[in-house]
Parts: C-alpha cells; structure tokens; sequence
C-alpha cells in the first residue's frame, strides 16, 4: 500500500475517518448542505442569467422589434429565423417604419450567447430569467413569435400559467447583459437607464448594485454620464 | 409444555421475522441519509417524513419488476440462490437475544418468555454455521448465473468467505473460553454486572470487550468481510465486476439479496453488541420506573448499542476504498488470522494459570 499520508495505513484509516465525520456532523447542523429542494424552492439567480428570450413591447403596447434581422445575423449558432414587413398604414404594428413579421428561435440550436440582445437597436429581444422549456418533441422547441411576443402586461406567453416554477416576479427585473451592454454602454453604466420602458414594468430599474462606481471609473466618462 | 408454550414460541419467531422486516427497511433509509450527510447531500426525503419511507417505495417497485430469467442459468439454482441469501440471514438473528426475558402468566401458569427466537446451547456455532451457508448463495448465486461477471463475484465471494470465516471463528474463541458457553443469554447474563479492577469495584459494565479488545477489533473486520459490505464489497464491486453475483438478477429476487445483506448487517452489529457490549444489559431500574418501562429499557438498550456499530458499518463504506484482492487475502491470511492465533494462545494460556496455576508451583 502506497503511504502518501506520511502517516502509515493505520493513521490515514483516522484521518480518512475524521474527514466523513467532520462532514457528517458539519451537514447535520445545517452547514454545508448546498442542495436546494428545486420544484419546491427556486435559487435565486444571478441578474445576467440567460434565460429564454423574450420580445418586449413600448409601454403603450408596440412591439418594439423593428425586422432588422441584425439578431439572426448576430447569431452564432443561426437558430433565428427573422422576416420584417412593412407596418400597415391603418394598424401599425411598431412605431418604426417595419416590423417583425416572422419571428423563430429554435431553442434546440440557441447557444444562449446573448449576441442577439447585444445586436438588437431597440431592446426588443431580452433574455429572461426562465429555464424551464422543456418539452416533448422537437416542434415544439421551435419558439415563435406567438411564445416570444410579452402579452399587454410583459408577460410572455407558454409559460404553464398556473405553475409556480414561473417567476413572474423576475421579469420586472432589467436583463442584466442588455444593460451592461446598451447602445451606448460600457460595463461602468450599469448603473444608469438608457433603456426604454416596457409594457407591463415600465422603465426596469438599473442593475442592482452595482452602480456604486470606482471614482477613477467616473472620471473621463464625465459628460456621457451628464 | 403445552399448547400455549407452542403458541409463544410461534409467536416469538414471528417476532423476530417482523422485526427483521422492519430494521432493514429502516436501515435502508438510515446507511442512505448517513452516506448523503457525509457526501454533503439530503439523500432521501420524498417518501414520508424526512424520506423514512423510501424503502418501502422501492421495495414495492421491486415487487412489480419483471423478474428476468436468462437463457443460459441453471435454473433450479438460479430460484434458489436467492431464498438461501435470505434464509440464513433471518435464522442467524434467531439466537440473538434482543431483550430482557420477560414472565408472563398464561393458562395459571408462569411462563418464562425469552426475547430471542430461540437460546440454543450452541449458539455460538449456530451463527458462524449460519453464516457459512449465508456464503453458498452468494457462490451459486455467482455460478448459476451462466455469466462471466457473476462468476468473478462468485470466485471472490468463495475466496473471501474462507479467509475471513476462519479470522472470524477464531476470534470468537476467546469469548467462548472467558465465558465458558456458547449459549448466547449466557455470555449475556456474564456481562451484565460491573467490572471488578484490584479489588475494586470500578462501576463499569464488565463487557468482553475490556478484556477481550483485540478479539473485538477481528471480529469487527471479519464481520465486515463476512457481510460483503465496503472496503471489503469486492463480491459485487460494481466498477469492476457491474454487480458480481447478482448481475443477473432482477425484481424480488434481487430485493431478496438486498433484503439478506442488511439483515447481515444488523445481525453482525447485535453479534458484536452481544459478544462483546454486553447484548441488551444495562440500567434498568426496576423498582424505581414503572415494572413495563423496565420490561422494556434493555431493549432500548439493545438497539442503542446496535444503532452506534451500524453508523460504523456505514461510517466505514462512506470512507473507504474498496481493497484489492491481493489486499483482501493478505490482511486476511497474514494478519488477521496469525494475530488472532497469537491472542486466542495468549488468553488461553492466561485462562488456564487463572484457573489451574502457574505450572511450576
């Protein structure tokens, strides 16, 4: 028996021992234990989370894509399928001149890299915090725009409305990567809004703590701050 | 002896089947919350509260498995591997007394009933016999299988069980020379007063195992040998040899191995708590508690002791590696038996000045 304890067989025996006791003991009173009872209790995850997408609405309910197709030419894995079209004159669809009229993500393919939301001009497409899209077959793992598309209160839709894995709560939260990211953003303006409201949460709060920026940070970012 | 003492006697094996039937259902559930406390998980905790009842779960769903049957078994003792695991396991815990004998008066009698399912003379010999046979199911078990793995685990089981049956015996001598009886209630009632050190009564338990401490640490190993359990599970190992002897098995008569495994186990650890912690002695306070708390106190007392050497037992397989072979037979062959060789002389010889006197005066 090879002895790299430089304790002999019989002294790595105890220490071998000691090191399931010491857990056993530690995990009886509560510490250690890092298990979380998931369907029952959710962990809370962190803001940048990239969850399903979304596509949000203005607060007065225009869909804020555009069709610029710039996600599904940002993306890696080519899982967007994008078709714009020309918003009708009597029932604009967008506040822009188009709108997207096709709008697929193939959640199979989705690397979850969130170039799309770092591509989008007008915050249309967020990630949230949701995970749970399993499903039964393949069809059904192609997200269109009747999932993606929030309702009137920033919903959106194929969430198992009366099941408590879904955190409604969340999704007032601002995606935090679309935020560290805005158009003009750099990281150190995770603290400001530059960002449109949305229907159903209106103008989503800055991302949490971390606005408390380093002085040195602040300095040559004077006048973009103002 | 009349009918009723039949009836009791019926009625205290079928006491200790139920009880069997119980333990190992909790001792399932209980080496699964240990092992998950000592990994930092949860383990269990579906089934009933805190999971107690997940044994029952899966026993059930063993129940309504399909029992497959391969093409190429020896059918005959392929069915009967199973139920010769299980029967041993249940008849090896028949002699262990498990509480204090009790007398109840039935038809204008008193009777004597005894919390064992029966206190042979040679009870001693009747648990190593037992579970000599315990290790032809694992064996034929292993063969009938008509499968390269099973055949391993059978080899291994043939192997280990000789090596360790023999440390085992030997180590049990000495108790039965310090006693002076197989019987086990006897080896018992030895240990139930309190030790007497230079003529001084020092208040402690006089358990076997103060003298007795090394016989105590080889039947401890054995015991853990004997039992197939980790470090020394090499017979279904199942990183190496996907399961040993029960790779071919299925359904109940899978359950039935597993059923036979933890009955061993608990068997051992109330052997070891009989031969060498003195079995179910300890306060009981008669005269001061109400006389059924009394009654009932040894028992308490009985799985107290028992409950610590199973924490061992899991304590040990959340530990340690699995040994080699060539490690299995060398701690077998080279120091488990020699030492215990060396121990039994000694304490004979020590017996025998005890008793006879020094030879020279």
């Amino acid at each position: 028996m090879a002895d790299t304890t430089g304790t002999g067989p019989l002294g790595a025996f105890f220490k071998g021992m000691a090191v399931t006791g010491r857990q056993f003991i530690a995990t009886v009173f509560g510490k250690g234990l890092v298990t979380t009872k998931y369907p029952q209790e959710m962990r809370e995850k962190p803001q940048r989370f990239h969850g399903r997408h979304v596509l949000n609405r203005y607060e007065d309910g225009m869909e804020k894509c555009i069709g610029c197709e710039l996600c599904a030419g940002a993306c890696p894995a080519r899982c967007i399928y994008v078709r714009g079209a020309d918003n009708p004159d009597d029932r604009p669809v967008s506040p822009g001149e188009r709108y997207g009229f096709v709008y697929e993500i193939n959640m199979l393919r989705c690397i979850f890299c969130g170039l799309c939301v770092e591509a989008c001009p007008t915050e249309a497409i967020t990630h949230t915090r949701l995970f749970e899209m399993s499903t039964t077959n393949r069809a059904d793992a192609i997200y269109t725009k009747t999932e993606l598309l929030v309702d009137e209160e920033g919903r959106p839709n194929h969430m198992f409305e009366t099941d408590r894995l879904a955190d409604f709560d969340e999704l007032g939260e601002a995606d935090g990567w679309m935020r560290a990211t805005a158009p003009q953003g750099r990281a150190a303006y995770e603290g400001q809004v530059s960002w449109s409201g949305s229907a159903g949460v209106g103008v989503r709060p800055p991302e949490a703590g971390q606005s408390d920026l380093p002085e040195e940070a602040g300095e040559g970012d004077g006048e973009d701050r103002a | 002896m009349d009918w009723i003492d039949v009836l009791l006697v019926v009625a205290r094996v079928v006491a200790v089947f139920a009880l069997l039937m119980g333990v190992c259902t909790l001792l399932v559930w209980f080496e699964r919350k240990v092992v998950a406390d000592m990994q930092n998980r949860v383990g269990p905790d579906r089934a009933g509260p805190w999971g107690i009842l997940q044994t029952v779960a899966d026993g059930v769903k063993l129940f309504f498995k399909e029992q497959v049957t391969p093409r190429k078994v020896e059918l005959g003792l392929y069915l009967a591997a199973p139920m010769l695991a299980a029967v041993p396991a249940f008849l090896m815990f028949m002699v262990v007394p498990f509480g204090r004998p009790f007398t109840i008066t039935l038809g204008g009698e008193e009777r004597l009933v005894p919390l064992q399912g029966a206190d042979l003379n040679v009870g001693l010999l009747y648990v190593l016999a037992m579970s000599s046979v315990a290790v032809y199911a694992v064996v034929l078990a292993g063969w009938s299988s008509g499968s390269k793995y099973p055949l391993l685990g059978g080899v291994r089981a043939t192997a280990q069980a000789i090596s360790y049956e023999a440390a085992m015996g030997l180590s049990l001598v000495p108790v039965v020379l310090f006693t002076g009886s197989m019987r086990i209630s006897e080896i018992v009632a030895a240990q139930s007063s309190t030790l007497t050190f230079l003529g001084w009564n020092i208040g402690f338990p006089a358990w076997n195992v103060v003298v007795l401490a090394p016989s105590f640490l080889i039947f401890t190993i054995s015991a853990v040998a004997e039992t197939n359990r980790a470090p020394f599970d090499l017979v279904e190992a199942e990183q190496e040899i996907v399961g040993g002897f029960h790779t071919e098995y299925s359904g109940l008569r899978f359950a039935l191995f597993f059923l036979a495994e933890y009955i061993n186990m608990f068997t051992m650890s109330a052997l070891a708590v009989t031969l060498f912690f003195g079995g179910w002695s300890g306060p009981a306070w008669d005269g001061v508690l109400p006389a059924a708390v009394s009654a009932l106190l040894p028992t308490v007392w009985f799985f107290v002791k028992v409950l610590v050497f199973l924490f061992i037992f899991v304590w040990l397989r959340a530990t340690l590696p699995r040994l080699r072979y060539d490690q299995l037979m060398t701690l077998g062959w080279k120091r488990l038996i020699p030492s215990s060789l060396v121990w039994l002389f000694f304490i004979g010889g020590a017996l025998a000045v005890r008793r006879f006197g020094l030879p020279w005066s």
